[in-house]
């Protein structure tokens, strides 16, 4: 049910508050030491914002939507590490047991993610399978009321601090595709499981990243994600929890465009050259107003896609459009800033030039931009067909 | 033991305030509203005398513009049971406060009343004294720390040259300071809690109150823009400019 507007505008206005007050002062320090501390952790708990998405019978907010993503554009207004601490219990870490779990999958699982006990996290990238990732090379074999494990998974993200993975593997040796993949939570004790040293990244410092090998995990059957009867459709709970996940991040760009507009625009009105603000030259007005046109078409596609979700109509293609546009749309205005900038905007001191690393990222994950142009166009040609 | 706090819509601290251009008054179209600073200290000191198990009830009550609701589900998100908005829409004056607020005690009886020491728009510092003569219980003004112990209320005051510490008979009047605490943030889970916990409404004239304002504003306008300073050579032509120019000593 959907939040009435005075409640939604208390929700943001705190978010807005916590991210002014307890995390923008915390930027350089988290990008410098490539750590979140761990008592922004907990009050990040404490708020509530490892429930965004989870329904309220099971400890959640039960945003939908719509309402999540404006509380994600206020997060973006910050270092998009700390929206990486609980962006996998509100997307891919807890959707696929929100949507397709068995209730007593849900039971167990879901108010643990909402308080933000559990952390989850999604495995489904292996060494060989990115975009492709239908082609599953990890192996699940069925031994008595388990499954066997055995594979890798590549660039998982929060799985060093997980106590939960959805891990996708191959069930169906004798299917090739997405047909023959099931999603499996599994426990972060289970034996067999290691993890590598984390990725060094170019940006989004302090949000980590590493592979995770299964090595004879044994899983019971009954964690697979709706019970043994969804064997082999894990990859369309995946792809479900895609589209959501999609407009998420589209609506994370948005946010992160924004603080890039403002501190871009703060600079350009103090900033002096041949006698006068460089906010007064048209080329750099040329700049500013392509940026907040971009960002504000963003979001109104966000906006749209979003109500058309939450209103139960057909959305993948427009989550694409979401993602495609908003993604490139934000890189596009993290280049603008820093131009505007001048040389400052590639010192480290000044945040755009962190900004401009760390949304470097949104074009990749979740579906590239080459993956999302597939999806618009195959959905468009499919249809003149 | 029920606590009563007192809480009033203000415009939002970070908001900068201009006057309307005729001087009738601030312009507040549009602005940010939010719960007054020493009002939101004074519920999280409420809520937390309440954790420690020394208050049972916490009821939180505002006088003012129906908007007013929006500031009291701030102090519902933030711990308070319950919400009553005593409904006007004149400009309420610290005299009109303290009535309505003696008068609702007179029928929710609470051991304490806990208010902000001012509010950040007219800051009047008067409604908690006033509160205070009118219902002849001992206040604790510019509370820094707030302990109840043995049916007394233990107020530490923030004085000029120190602190003070008063120990008050209850039913007792207590504003805070802005260190008593560093209130929290409301959870989200809290606030949209917040929309299902009790809000009644009445009004001044329900109370037998007459809130007519006993002041009338004549004229806003901002203080003169401050010219730039001077560095003088010397102490002798310093004192001679605060005697002849500034005219400040004689
Ligand atoms: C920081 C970070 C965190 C991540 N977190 C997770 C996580 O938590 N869980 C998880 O499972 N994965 C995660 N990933 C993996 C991410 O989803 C993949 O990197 C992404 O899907 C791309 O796959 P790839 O890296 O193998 O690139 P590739 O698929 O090898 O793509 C290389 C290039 O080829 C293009 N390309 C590929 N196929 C096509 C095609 N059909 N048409 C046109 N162009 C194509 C791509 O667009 C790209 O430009 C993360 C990645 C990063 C960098």
């Amino acid at each position: 049910m959907a939040l009435d507007q005075e409640t939604l505008e208390q929700l943001l206005s705190t978010v807005r508050r916590f991210v002014s007050q307890r995390l923008m002062p915390l930027e350089a320090q988290v990008d410098e030491e490539d750590r979140i501390p761990p008592t922004v952790v907990s009050e990040m708990r404490e708020l509530g914002l490892f429930g965004l998405t989870i329904p309220q019978a099971y400890g959640g907010l039960g945003l939908n939507t719509e309402e999540e993503c404006r509380v994600i554009m206020e997060i973006g207004l910050t270092s998009p590490a700390f929206r990486s601490v609980f962006g996998t219990n509100n997307g891919i870490g807890s959707q696929g047991i929100v949507m397709d779990g068995t209730e007593e999958q849900k039971n167990h699982y879901l108010p643990l993610l909402a308080s933000g006990d559990v952390i989850g996290s999604f495995a489904l990238t292996e060494p060989d399978v990115g975009s492709d990732s239908g082609a599953v090379k990890t192996k699940a074999v069925k031994e008595g009321d388990h499954y066997v494990l055995n594979g890798t998974k590549r660039y998982t993200t929060n799985a060093s601090s997980a106590q939960l993975f959805t891990v996708f593997a191959r069930t169906d040796a004798s299917e090739p595709g997405a047909r023959g993949v099931s999603a499996f939570l599994v426990d972060a004790n289970t034996p067999g499981i290691v993890l590598s040293e984390p990725y060094k990244k170019m940006g989004q410092k302090g949000a980590h990243v590493c592979d995770v090998t299964f090595d004879d995990c044994r899983v019971p059957q009954a964690n697979i994600i709706g019970g043994p009867d969804r064997l082999n459709k894990g990859f369309e709970t995946a792809m479900k929890t895609l589209d959501r996940g999609r407009i998420h991040i589209a609506a994370l760009s948005v946010g992160c465009a924004r603080r890039l507009i403002d501190t871009s625009v703060t600079y350009a009105v103090e900033r002096k050259q041949f006698g006068k603000p460089i906010a007064e030259f048209q080329l750099l007005q040329g700049m500013i107003a392509d940026s907040q046109a971009e960002c504000y078409a963003a979001e109104c596609m966000v906006i749209d896609a979003a109500r058309r979700r939450d209103a139960g109509l057909p959305a993948t293609m427009q989550a694409s459009c979401c993602k495609l546009f908003a993604t490139e749309m934000v890189g596009k205005v993290a280049d603008r800033a820093v131009q505007i900038h001048g040389g400052a905007g590639y010192m480290e001191e000044y945040a755009v030039s962190r900004f401009y690393r760390d949304v470097r990222l949104f074009r990749i994950y979740e579906g590239t931009s080459q993956i999302q142009q597939s999806i618009i166009a195959r959905n468009l040609i499919r249809a003149a067909r | 033991m029920k606590v009563l706090v007192p809480i009033k819509r203000v415009v939002d601290y970070n908001v900068k305030v201009r006057p309307k251009s005729d001087g009738s008054d601030a312009d507040l179209a549009n602005l940010k509203m939010s719960i007054n600073p020493f009002c939101e200290i004074a519920v999280e000191e409420a809520v937390r005398l309440r954790e420690k198990g020394a208050v049972t009830e916490i009821v939180a009550v505002s006088i003012g513009m129906q908007q007013s609701q929006e500031q009291l589900r701030t102090a519902l998100a933030l711990g308070a049971d319950r919400a009553i908005l005593i409904s006007t829409d004149l400009a309420v004056e610290p005299l009109a406060i303290a009535k309505c607020l003696k008068a609702l005690m007179d029928s929710e009886k609470p051991d304490i009343v806990l208010l902000g020491k001012q509010a950040i728009d007219g800051d009047n510092n008067q409604t908690g004294q006033m509160l205070g003569a009118f219902t002849g219980y001992a206040q604790g003004t510019f509370a820094s720390e707030l302990t109840l112990e043995d049916g007394r209320a233990v107020v530490k005051r923030e004085v000029d040259g120190g602190l003070q510490t008063v120990s008050l008979e209850l039913p007792a009047i207590v504003t805070s300071d802005l260190r008593l605490n560093e209130p929290r943030y409301a959870s989200l889970p809290n606030i949209m809690k917040a929309k299902r916990k009790p809000l009644d409404t009445m009004t001044p004239e329900e109370l037998g109150v007459d809130v007519s304002p006993r002041t009338q504003l004549i004229n806003v306008r901002l203080p003169a823009e401050r010219v730039a300073g001077i560095i003088v050579e010397d102490v002798a032509t310093l004192v001679d400019k605060l005697k002849n120019e500034a005219k400040v000593i004689s």
